[in-house]
């Protein structure tokens, strides 16, 4: 989230798209409906399906599955084309008004740069065009045709209201009262607030979805702003905490990158990362790359890591693909590339797209570790469940080991929530049977791996051997020391420009702000400087008091970065540094005390008047948001529909008769997974799965409570397709994708819909996904016998939730 | 029970209630329905507080689950798809239990001294010690809310969480709700609170909003916050006029000599009361007063409960009486 759950109080307007926010999180779901009441907020719902969201909005359409950048593009066309911006901030605070190379264009479908042969475009045209200076040409007036704003508009002029009801199948008036609702948002003293989850993630063109989304908000100028931002609501507990510390193939910790396999040389790894301004005077933060990298390695290394060594570089795995995600390694566990797998909570037989592919995969492993609290269908793959898994236990050699974790109620530590709150818990009851912490054992693990170095030797011992592990108890590092360890410390006594000491060696470290690229300081995770301080634990804080009645309550736990509740909170003041709106008043700028001051951490630096010209988003080179991505993104530098890899509908609307263009270009999908794909005349209906309040994911089919208020499989299907196919509520159903089949029981619903697209018509079959083998709820498939393995051409998220499916009575 | 004292009215029982308390305010749950987003933390809530624990059950074509009321299920959410003759839908989604009725159905009914109790606060609790299985609660409630158990013949219903309640604490469900859609408080609070959801509900175009808070029963201690108070049986089938059924007086005549003789001790001991204090009033209503059988053992007399905590003019004499009639 940029903003945080408390703050989408403070919303005029609720756009829930993307996500089902009252299905999936309830909790949450409290402040949107305390912004119905208490603000008069308005709530919109966009969404396949009448959801227990749409049961509580005051407005709603119904969308084709994967047709989200149709919608939001055509929102931005009408923005643009009705003068419907909040123009001061997008002049200013985003990059409109900066031109473009030449030579970047978009033709047929594609941008520039695209090689056909290897799927994924050249980027060096997605570039700003630079002046003499060295700095970004800019154009005030808004009117040339290559500043951004003019490409924008002329990349979405083709977004008509026609052409998006065509392809999202929304009825045009309905598409017209929804967006000026939304453009009512423009003005200083109203915001929008969007909140999305993985119904926009989980598609081949999921990264492209939300960046219009964001696009959308700094034209209405509402990022940064309380009340607005773009607010991704995560799925699991921590799981913001997990991209946080880089448990993500191709990063460290703090979004910091690894090297690929052509970046040997450190000075070039480090100097390509570190992000000068390219308008002359602004923030650029990401200058400051080297401290936070260096830190982290004297946290790994310690005294290992020295400036002769280019502090451990050498020791950091290289990427020789761009990811190893989890499609990536299941595709090669498949082929047998793979000998052991560690799973550590994670059930990939039941979450990962193509079910009987993972079964493959795993069944040609020598080895696997599953460590859950569960009994995960993962750990139990091998075993034969009839119907639910009919596998031959003979003909599968994987040796499983299970090592039974404690769940979060049971240990001690922070949570990441998806606010970006580190916030401390406590254990609420010892862990059952010999269920012990995750950290306990991956530290006898570790230290077990450690011995056979040091006995034996090995391939590449060194930075096993020489990782630092000062835990009180080596086996068992405590919550408390890898908290710590992130915040990080100082080695040496830190000192001013005029020699004064400001840290000595050995304390914890403020913010990151005191980190250093010449070894004096260690931090495990830069984000977290600042968690656990001198002071003591930051995240254990409790204190609700909320002293200008934003709902920022900056004593209660600790948000990554510095305690910033709400990102670019810069830019919810005006150039003169004064709140757009007395309403809306969140930071300032205080002329007397030459400082920002108000209910937040500035995201800003602190003493930087307004008459200096930073601008809000430090983040970035320019000090802009960006409506254009330049080179950020793998698919184009502006979002472009495409179709899902399975749709119901033959041809991408935008580029009829183009079929490069029919599905994202970039995307990566492999050839068996392509030759897998089904026809829409085999397979005719949008598939989406999703959630139910009841359960999460498939751990609380183990409880019985659970268990009790939604018991059993089903999918729900609407009136019209149920009476095509001669079937009533509570009928089983056979559920079908070219890659396998399901049966459930049908909730026939008034809520579901069929929708006219182009020349035919679209049903729509939602599909739960908690139900599996194992567990206290009534035994059910893993509904991703359907899923297709493809994902988000930038983050590789499977395609959960656009397929195509053929429904009929079982 | 632990909550005796509080105590106002008492199936089957002709003895005085307590008269020493006198400060009990008249509690309220409200359920903006409005606010309801169907999550069901409610139903766990209370059969995690009751250690109550239903089958694990089937799907049957809804997301209603368990599909109905159970002695072990003592509050479902029903999901109703309405569908207005423009083709507008609406999914309203309410969670049903025990009303607490300010006249029980279920009390009045209720031949078994002492199972069913109403206190003060106006919670209606079922003593399961002194039910006798016989069922005739679930004829007398308006609302088809009480359920029989086959595993001890014992009749189940929501408390009001009256263990929580009578200790200061909220109801588990209304502890639990994560979008304030149940809200718990003194009566009047709770009318003050729905009358502004009403207004809010108006001003978004509800014209029909309103407060669900029977007449017919005398008003409920547990009350909803329609959008369309006009026609609350679009909410799966919430009566519009609630009454007590006229089954209640019919079975009373055809039983009384059965029922005499399962409920003897209480008799006893109402004789003797009727025969050291002699009856307290509207004598000549009485019918031809069997001196084994006094006029209140059969039902509950409405005359003879305690005021605290109930507004003045309360009901007592106004609402149909079977067993006077």
């Amino acid at each position: 989230m940029t903003n945080h759950w408390v703050d989408i109080r403070n919303a005029n307007l609720i756009l829930s798209m993307g996500g089902n926010s009252a299905e999936a999180h309830p909790v949450g779901f409290r402040w949107v409906t305390e912004a119905i009441e208490h603000n008069k907020a308005e709530l919109i719902t966009i969404d396949p399906r009448f959801t227990r969201t749409g049961a509580v909005a005051q407005d709603k359409a119904f969308i084709r599955t994967g047709t989200d950048i149709a919608f939001l593009g055509g929102l931005i066309s009408y923005l643009i084309e009705t003068d419907q911006i909040q123009r001061e901030y997008v002049l200013n605070y985003t990059d409109a008004a900066l031109i473009v190379r030449d030579d970047y264009g978009f033709e047929d479908g594609l941008f520039s740069g695209y090689d056909a042969s290897t799927r994924s475009y050249d980027k060096r045209s997605w570039m700003y065009a630079m002046g003499d200076d060295g700095f970004v040409r800019r154009d005030e007036s808004l009117q040339d045709p290559r500043c951004v704003y003019q490409l924008l508009r002329a990349h979405y002029s083709r977004y008509t209201p026609d052409m998006v009801s065509s392809i999202t199948g929304i009825q045009v008036d309905n598409i017209q009262r929804i967006w000026k609702k939304i453009a009512a948002t423009a003005v200083p003293d109203r915001t929008m607030t969007i909140l999305y989850a993985l119904g926009w993630t989980q598609h081949s063109i999921g990264s492209q979805i939300i960046r219009t989304a964001a696009m959308v908000q700094l034209l209405l100028g509402n990022m940064g702003m309380p009340g607005g931002g773009v607010n991704a609501l995560r799925g699991h507990s921590n799981i913001q905490g997990l991209t946080d510390l880089g448990l993500l193939s191709q990063l460290l910790p703090g979004y910091m990158t690894l090297a690929n396999a052509t970046e040997q040389e450190y000075r070039a790894y480090i100097d390509k990362r570190v992000k000068q301004p390219t308008i002359e005077g602004q923030v650029s933060y990401w200058k400051n790359y080297e401290n936070f990298h260096v830190s982290l390695m004297k946290s790994w290394f310690g005294n290992a890591a020295t400036q002769q060594n280019d502090w451990c570089f050498d020791w950091l795995p290289k990427l020789e693909r761009p990811l190893y995600d989890v499609l990536d390694t299941f595709d090669r566990m498949s082929r047998g590339e793979l000998t052991g797998y560690f799973c550590q909570g994670f059930n990939p037989l039941a979450s990962f797209p193509d079910r009987a592919k993972v079964t493959r995969a795993l069944s040609s492993l020598k080895y696997l570790v599953v460590m859950d609290p569960l009994n995960t269908e993962t750990s139990e793959f091998w075993k034969n469940y009839g119907e639910y898994n009919d596998v031959d236990p003979s003909q599968i050699d994987t040796e499983v080991f299970r090592l039974p974790t404690c769940c979060f109620a049971e240990d001690e530590g922070s949570i990441v929530n998806s606010a970006r709150w580190l916030q401390w818990h406590w254990a609420a009851a010892p862990p059952p049977g010999d269920s012990r912490p995750d950290t306990a054992i991956m530290g006898e693990l570790f230290l077990k791996l450690k011995q056979l170095y040091q006995q034996e030797g090995g391939v590449f011992p060194a930075p096993i051997l020489n990782l630092t592990w000062d835990y009180k108890i080596p086996a068992e590092p405590s919550p408390q020391e890898l908290a710590r360890e992130y915040n990080g410390r100082a080695l040496e006594d830190l000192v001013d420009a005029d020699g004064n000491v400001t840290r000595r060696a050995g304390e914890q470290l403020a913010g990151f702000a005191e980190l250093t690229a010449d070894g004096k300081t260690a931090a495990g995770c830069w984000i977290f400087t600042g968690c656990w301080t001198e002071d003591g634990n930051m995240m254990a804080r409790r204190d609700n008091a909320d002293p200008y009645g934003t709902g920022n309550t900056l004593g209660w736990a600790w948000a990554w970065p510095m305690n910033r509740r709400i990102l670019y909170n810069r830019a919810s003041a005006d150039l003169q540094g004064r709140p757009w709106g007395t309403n809306k008043a969140f930071i300032w700028w205080d002329g007397e005390q030459g400082a920002w001051v108000g209910a937040d951490v500035p995201d800003f630096p602190t003493n930087s008047p307004p008459s200096q010209g930073q601008m809000p988003f430090i983040m970035q080179p320019e000090g802009v948001g960006h409506l254009f991505a330049g080179q950020s993104m793998v698919d184009g530098p502006f979002p472009e529909h495409y179709e899902p890899f399975e749709s119901p509908v033959p041809q991408n609307l935008l580029h009829p008769g183009k079929e490069q263009a029919r599905n994202n270009p970039a995307a990566r999908i492999f050839d068996a997974d392509r030759e897998a794909l089904g026809k829409p005349e085999d397979f005719p209906h949008a598939a989406t799965t999703y959630r139910l309040t009841e359960h999460f994911h498939f751990w609380t089919k183990h409880a019985e409570l659970n268990a009790i208020v939604q018991p059993q499989q089903f999918v729900e299907i609407g009136e019209a397709l149920a009476e095509e196919i001669g079937v009533a509520a509570g009928d089983w159903v056979k559920v079908s994708s070219n890659r396998g089949s399901i049966r459930a029981v049908a909730v026939v619903t008034k809520r579901m819909r069929p929708m006219r697209i182009g020349d035919r018509q679209v049903h729509h079959v939602g599909i739960p996904l908690h139900w599996g083998f194992t567990g206290a709820a009534r035994k059910g498939y893993l509904i991703n016998a359907l899923t297709p393995f493809v994902g988000d051409a930038n983050t590789q998220t499977p395609e959960y939730k656009s397929f195509t499916v053929r429904v009929e009575k079982a | 029970m632990d909550n005796s004292q509080n105590i106002i009215a008492r199936s089957a029982t002709t003895t005085a209630p307590p008269q020493v308390r006198s400060h009990v305010d008249e509690v309220a749950k409200l359920i903006d329905v409005s606010k309801c987003i169907g999550c069901k933390a409610c139903q766990v809530a209370c059969m995690e507080w009751n250690d109550l624990r239903d089958e694990v059950g089937e799907c049957h074509g809804t997301y209603d689950n368990p599909t109905d009321l159970t002695p072990e299920s003592w509050t479902v959410m029903r999901f109703s798809e309405y569908e207005d003759t423009n083709g507008g839908l609406e999914w309203l989604i309410r969670k049903d239990g025990c009303m607490h009725c300010a006249e029980p159905g279920c009390l009045e009914a209720c031949p078994a001294p002492g199972a069913i109790v109403q206190y003060a606060n106006g919670i209606v609790d079922f003593d399961s010690n002194h039910c006798i299985g016989c069922g005739y609660c679930i004829t007398g409630c308006p609302f088809d809310i009480p359920r029989i158990s086959p595993k001890d013949q014992k009749s189940y219903k929501c408390t009001l969480c009256s263990d929580r309640v009578n200790a200061g604490l909220e109801p588990a469900c209304v502890k639990t709700c994560p979008t304030n859609c149940i809200e718990f408080g003194t009566k009047a609070d709770m009318l003050a609170r729905a009358e502004k959801r009403v207004g809010d509900l108006k001003e978004l175009g509800f014209r029909d909003a309103g407060i669900y808070d029977p007449a017919g029963v005398g008003g409920t201690h547990v009350m909803y916050v329609l959008h369309h108070a006009d026609d609350p049986n679009r909410y799966s089938g919430l009566p519009k006029d609630p009454r007590i059924s006229p089954l209640v007086d019919a079975w009373k005549g055809a039983t009384k000599p059965i029922m005499s003789a399962i409920i003897g001790i209480t008799a006893f001991a109402g004789v003797i009361h009727y025969m050291t204090k002699g009856p307290k009033e509207e004598p000549e209503e009485q019918p031809d007063a069997h001196e084994e059988t006094p006029p209140h053992a059969l039902g509950y007399d409405a005359t003879q409960r305690n005021e605290r905590g109930h507004d003045a003019g309360d009901s007592a004499g106004e609402r149909p009486r079977g067993d006077e009639r």
